[in-house]
Formats: C-alpha cells, structure tokens, sequence
C-alpha cells in the first residue's frame, strides 16, 4: 500500500470513530431517558400513562423499522436545518444518532425492566419517591445490563456508519466502497476489513470489562 | 429521634464466626429512654377497621372485613397458608397495597387518606424486611443501610454514625464495604434489618423474614427481632406460614383463612386450644401422633388373659407445671412409663401432650391429673 493509501486510511478511520463517538453519545443521553420514560408509564410501572407509553413506544418502533440509509435520505431536510449542510462528516451524525437512539433504548429498556420488583418495593417501603427510585435503585441496578447494551449499540454503529459514504461522509466503509470494491482494490478492501475487526475487538472487550467489573459486586 | 435506639458505636462487634451469636443487652447512651419509648408507644399502634381487599382481577376478595387492633410494642404474628391474604394485610400497614374498603390506621393515622408527603413520611417510620432481603446489589452494605437517610435527605454526618450503629446493633460492622452478593442469606437479612431500623421507625414489618433461611440464621434472626423489640420497644408485626416462628417470638398471633380472621389471640392459647379448623390444620404437621410401634399394638380393650399397659394421654395447656410426683402418686403403684412427650412452654403456659404407659388392671383413676385426660387403649404386655 502506498503511504497516500495508508493516509486515507487513518483519516478514514479517525471519521469513523468521529461518527461513531460522536452518535453514541447523542444515543447514551437521549436513550437512556427514553427508556426509563418508557419503564415508568408502562401499564404495571411506577407512573402508568397509557398514552405516553404508546405514543413513545410508536415512535421508537418507527425509527427501529426504518433502515439506515433510507433514514440517511429521509432526514436530509433535519440534517440540513441542524449542521447547515447535507454532506460530510457531521451530517452523517445527525441520521446515526436517531438511528441508534431508539435501537439503544431498547436494549436499556429491557435491562430497566428486569430489575427485581422486590427491590422497588423495598424502595417504596423505605419511602424513596419516585424520581429517588429512578436514581438510587433502578439505574445503578440495570447498569452492567445498560453499559452491556451500549456495547452492543455501538458495535451496530460501526457497522451503520460504513453507510454514510452516501452522504460523502467518509469513514471507513466509503473507502472500501470506492477504492476496494470500485477500483478493484483488494489489498485497500482488506485493510479496511481488519481494521474494522480490530476496532469492533477493542470496544467488545471494553465493554465486557466494564460489564464485568460492574456486576463482579 | 436520638441516637440512643443503637448500641454504642464503639463497642467491639460481636465476632460474626459464632452462628450462635445473640445480641446482648446494651446499655443506652446517657439518655432518658421512657420518653423515648413513651412517644413510640402512641405511634406504633396499627388499627384495622373493616378492611377489605379485593384486587380487580379475581373475583373473590384477598381480605375480607378484617378488624383488628395491634398494641404498640408488641411482636404480633400473623400465620395462614399461601394465599390466605397474610402478604396483603402486611402491604396495607405501609399502604403498598391501598385498601378497597375500611381503614388501616398506623399511630392513630388514617394511611389510606395521606397525601403523598405524608405517605412518604409514614414510611420512614414503618421498617419492613422481605423473605427475600431485597438488597441493593451495586450497593455496599454500608450503602444499602444509608439509603432510608439519604433519600430523607440527612446531613452526611447522622448518616454516617446512624449506619455506623445500625451496622453495630447488627453485628456487621466489618462488612460495611461489601457487596450483598458476598454475603450468607442470614448477614444478608441482617443488613435488611439495619436497613429497616436506621431511620428509628416506630413499626417493623417482616414479610416471611426466615423463610429463605437455614435453621441456625432463622435462631439468630428470631432472636435479633425479639432483642430489638424488647430494647427500642417498637411494634413488629410479621407474617410466616411457620408455626415455630410464631412459638418462638410472638405475643399474640393471627390466624387467617381464605381473607378472613379464623383466629386472633394469645401464643399459647389459640396453638393450646385452636377453636377454628384452619389453626388445627396449621398446627397437625406439629403434632405427632401415636408411636408407630404403640398404634400397630393397640386395642380398645385389655387382653382378657396376661397383663395389659394402659396407654395414657395427658393434655396440657394453661398455666401451672405438670407435676411428675403428683402423677405417679394418683397412678399408685402402676409404674407409669412416659412413652412419649411434647410440651413446651410458650408465655409461660405449659402446652403439649404426654403420653404414659400403665400397668393397670382395671380402669385408672386420672381426674385431676391434667386439664385433660383419657385412655387410648391398651397394649399387652410385653413380659
């Protein structure tokens, strides 16, 4: 490989992790209150709202049902109004972040919803008040399970974010697209594919360390 | 509330390696406890007044026209089998069920009327402890008994020597930093009962609080309630479907059958002399019956030739001791043999059953021997 080709590569890769990071952290803070929202007006939660509930699980449904890069050209109008353009790196942010977020709430929402009812209601029966509920038992106790949850969420990123070469974003994935797959560039082809591997290795075993760690108490 | 509900903080914890360990008396902090006990007197009475529960689901009612006086300081247990309302009656007192009809009444206050403050406020002062502890995992046991306070929002300093005691009274003090999953199920109980008392409450629920537990962590835990209640004076009402728990530690105990109260009184008397078939069928697994080898030998009569054992039953229950030299003077020299016994004293009252064998001829004399008396049969003679 040529040192130009090993350039497009790091600069790929630093897209990359800029989409990426950039989306998960858009999903961490909005999924998170989703889900809890989500666990708290179901039907047998602390605060039942039927309403609340359904509208909120029709849209997180919505946007689950959407694929990636139908969502990538749907949204070019808020993409637009958000970052003022419709190309490049942030522009693929926008779609990734709504892509993920309510893939993430999900995952959050399960891990929410599994907490022991026994460890509520000793919660209510000590007189902690709802939002105390929220804070002092049902989210450090889902923890290892939402942490486990992000992992997976941006795993699935990685994977999304080789889409956003349709909006000339860059990153990884278009460089394959262009230069292993259109010019016949094997050798750019698999570079890219190991370096997808590595970066999905290390934020796997992060993850699972984190995991571990959390529930090794 | 003052400090002096706990032990002293810096007295030595009890060494945790003896199973046997049961809190010892200690002495207060220099200050007066009968105005401390006088105010816990009034709040920790619990009233029932024609309470029904009916749960929307199922047609027929989880309770059903309970009325019910629990005296403050009392251990009051409530026993029946699954399904019989026991958990619901329980959740009614810190109202996490609310009830359909009537009116539970904590310290003379109506809980189902509170507003959410005041609700809040009730439940600082009613402790409860679950079957299954119910622990915070990602919590330290220091934490998990600091929660009552930092929810209350207590400067970090009370919290600090209030835990500090709470862990004291316990006997974990040194396992203040681990984790609940580190612990037996008896410790991990004992956290759930300084959780439950950190915040000084009036009333102790106990929601099958042995259940879950081996024999040896069931003793000590008894007899860590029953320590409690005799030093801080706090109303405990618990709910078991075990007879020997209610034996051990209660006052008075509640028998409830299908949502409704089959029973109430005194320890001794309603397990003496049960009155409703519910508390019988409680209390048949208890009761032994006759020695195998003695039931396959019995008859209604003596045997016409040789010499027949008279088999005699002497049931007591009451107050009085049975006298053995008042016994065998009344069967003269009939040589009575004790097959077997259970009694047991519960609130000083003598209950249970002996069994004798005796050489008799004819039918012996046993009026005045015990509350009651009769002969079961006869068995020949072995010699």
């Amino acid at each position: 490989m040529s040192p130009q080709m090993i350039d497009r590569l790091l600069h790929g890769l630093l897209d990359t992790l800029t989409m990426v990071g950039a989306s998960a952290l858009v999903a961490l803070a909005a999924g998170v209150p989703i889900a809890v929202l989500l666990v708290l007006t179901a039907p047998d939660g602390l605060s039942p709202a039927p309403r609340i509930n359904r509208t909120l699980a029709a849209v997180v449904n919505g946007f689950r049902a959407t694929p990636f890069i139908v969502l990538l050209v749907a949204l070019l109008p808020l993409t637009r109004l958000v970052t003022g353009t419709t190309i490049g790196v942030w522009a693929a942010i926008v779609p990734l972040s709504i892509s993920a977020t309510p893939f993430f709430a999900r995952i959050a929402e399960v891990s929410l919803r599994e907490v022991d009812a026994g460890l509520i209601e000793a919660a209510q029966a000590m007189g902690c008040r709802r939002r105390q509920i929220v804070r002092h038992v049902l989210l450090p106790e889902a923890l290892p399970g939402i942490v486990g949850g992000f992992t997976i969420t941006v795993v699935t990123m990685i994977g999304a974010s080789a889409m956003a070469g349709a909006v000339g974003a860059g990153g990884l994935g278009d460089l394959a697209i262009r230069y292993g797959y259109q010019r016949f560039d094997t050798t750019v082809m698999a570079a890219v594919i190991v370096v997808l591997i590595a970066l999905v290795c290390v934020v796997q075993f992060a993850g699972d360390v984190a995991v571990r760690r959390l529930s090794a108490r | 509330m003052s400090e002096a509900h706990f032990a002293r903080a810096d007295e030595a914890p009890p060494p945790l390696a003896s199973p046997h360990w049961t809190p010892k008396f200690v002495e207060p902090l220099m200050f007066d406890q009968s105005a401390e006990r006088e105010r816990a007197a009034r709040a920790g009475s619990i009233g029932f007044r024609g309470v029904s529960k009916v749960y929307a689901a199922s047609a027929a009612p989880a309770l059903a026209g309970i009325d019910l006086a629990i005296e403050p300081g009392e251990i009051f247990g409530v026993i029946g089998r699954s399904g019989a309302g026991k958990s619901t009656l329980l959740r009614l007192i810190n109202r996490l069920e609310t009830a359909t009809e009537g009116q539970v009444l904590v310290g003379g206050e109506d809980v189902g009327a509170l507003n959410e403050d005041r609700l809040v406020a009730l439940r600082r002062r009613v402790g409860m402890i679950f079957q299954h502890f119910n622990l915070m995992s990602a919590k330290t046991v220091a934490e998990n008994v600091a929660l009552p306070l930092v929810v209350a929002k207590r400067p970090r300093a009370e919290i600090e020597s209030r835990v500090r005691e709470a862990l004291a009274l316990v006997g974990l003090t040194d396992k203040r930093d681990a984790y609940p999953a580190r612990l037996s199920g008896g410790q991990k109980q004992r956290v759930g009962v300084a959780r439950a008392l950190v915040a000084g409450p009036d009333v102790l629920l106990c929601d099958e609080a042995t259940s879950a537990l081996d024999p040896e962590s069931t003793q000590s835990i008894l007899a860590l309630l029953k320590d409690i209640n005799r030093r801080l004076g706090l109303t405990i009402v618990l709910i078991t479907h075990e007879m020997s728990v209610i034996r051990e530690i209660c006052d008075r105990v509640l028998v409830l059958d299908r949502g409704a109260i089959a029973e109430v009184g005194l320890v001794w008397r309603v397990f003496g002399e049960p009155r409703h078939e519910a508390t019988r069928t409680l209390l048949r697994p208890l009761a032994r019956g006759l020695p195998e080898d003695v039931a396959d030998r019995l008859r209604p009569d003596p045997a016409p030739q040789g010499r027949s054992d008279a088999i005699v039953e002497l049931t007591f229950s009451g107050e009085g001791e049975p006298d053995i030299g008042a016994i065998a003077a009344a069967l003269g020299g009939a040589k009575p043999r004790i097959l077997s016994a259970q009694l047991d004293r519960i609130g000083g009252h003598t209950q249970g059953r002996l069994l004798l064998a005796v050489r008799l001829a004819s039918s012996p004399n046993l009026s005045g021997l015990a509350p009651s008396s009769k002969v079961l049969g006869y068995v020949a003679a072995d010699d």
